[in-house]
C-alpha cells in the first residue's frame, strides 16, 4: 500500500526531497520500523535517519512517538524536534 | 472566535490587534514574536508542514479557550526568510478579566514552540543553520500542564 511520505528541515536536505510516495513492505509494525526500512533506500535516507533521538513523526498529521503503531497511514511524516515560535 | 494563520507576508500588527479587539471585553493580551539579529544572524528562514501546522495552532487556541474562558484567540505565524526586527509570531487573547487574558497570551507562546511543526533556520554570513530545540522551551510549555 502507498504511502506519502513527508520530510522537514535537516531531514528534508539529507534525503534530498521533501515529500516521495513508497509502497512498504507488509508487515512494518511501527513507525520505527517504517524508518528502519526507509534507511535502506539511500546514503541519504541512512544520514537522515542515523539518530533517531533526534527525529520525530506525525501519521496521518497526528503526532506520535516512534514506537506507536504504524496502521495502515496515507501519510507519514519525519522532522526533528520544533523550534517556532 | 478563533483566528489562525500561518504566511509569508509580514504580519500586521495593528491589524490584528484591530480584530481581537473587536471582540469587546474587558481585558486583551498580546505578545508579538521580533526576530534577533544576535550572534550575528543576518536571515532567519521558518518552515512548517502545511496543514498539520494550522491544525496544530488551532487545537492550542482551542485549549485555551476553554481553559481560560477566552472570548477570542488570535496566533498568527510568519512563514519563509525573514530579516532581523521583522515581526515572526503574534498571539492575541480576549477574556473578561485581565489573569486570563495574560495567562492565555503566556501559555500559546510557550505551547506553541514545543507543539507546533515549525523549523527555524538562521543565516550567519555564509553559513546556515537549523536550529536546536532549548531545553528551556521545552521547561516552559511544561509548566502549563495539569492534574485533570
Amino acid at each position: 500500500m502507498a504511502i506519502d511520505l513527508l520530510y522537514f528541515s535537516w531531514v528534508r536536505e539529507a534525503i534530498g526531497t521533501g515529500s516521495e510516495t513508497l509502497d512498504p513492505p507488509e508487515g512494518l509494525a511501527s513507525v520505527s520500523d517504517l524508518i528502519d526500512w526507509l534507511a535502506t533506500r539511500s546514503d541519504g535516507h541512512a544520514q537522515a535517519f542515523a539518530d533517531r533521538a533526534r527525529l520525530r513523526a506525525a501519521v496521518d498529521q497526528v503526532f506520535v512517538p516512534l514506537d506507536a503503531p504504524l496502521g495502515r497511514p496515507r501519510e507519514v511524516a519525519i522532522f526533528p524536534p520544533v523550534t517556532g515560535g | 472566535m478563533i483566528r489562525i494563520a500561518v504566511q509569508s507576508e509580514a504580519i500586521d500588527v495593528a491589524a490584528e490587534f484591530a480584530a481581537i479587539a473587536g471582540a469587546g471585553v474587558g481585558g486583551i493580551a498580546t505578545f508579538t514574536g521580533v526576530v534577533r539579529a544576535d550572534d550575528g544572524v543576518s536571515a532567519l528562514e521558518l518552515e512548517h508542514y502545511p496543514g498539520a501546522t494550522e491544525a496544530a495552532l488551532r487545537r492550542l487556541a482551542e485549549e485555551a479557550a476553554e481553559r481560560w474562558s477566552l472570548v477570542a484567540a488570535t496566533i498568527t505565524h510568519r512563514v519563509g526568510v525573514m530579516q532581523p526586527g521583522d515581526l515572526v509570531v503574534f498571539v492575541g487573547t480576549a477574556a473578561v478579566h485581565r489573569a486570563a487574558a495574560l495567562d492565555s497570551c503566556a501559555y500559546l507562546i510557550d505551547r506553541l514552540k514545543t507543539d507546533a511543526p515549525f523549523w527555524k533556520r538562521e543565516t550567519r554570513g555564509a553559513r546556515a543553520d537549523w536550529v536546536e530545540p532549548r531545553d528551556s522551551d521545552s521547561l516552559a510549555a511544561a509548566r502549563w500542564s495539569r492534574e485533570s
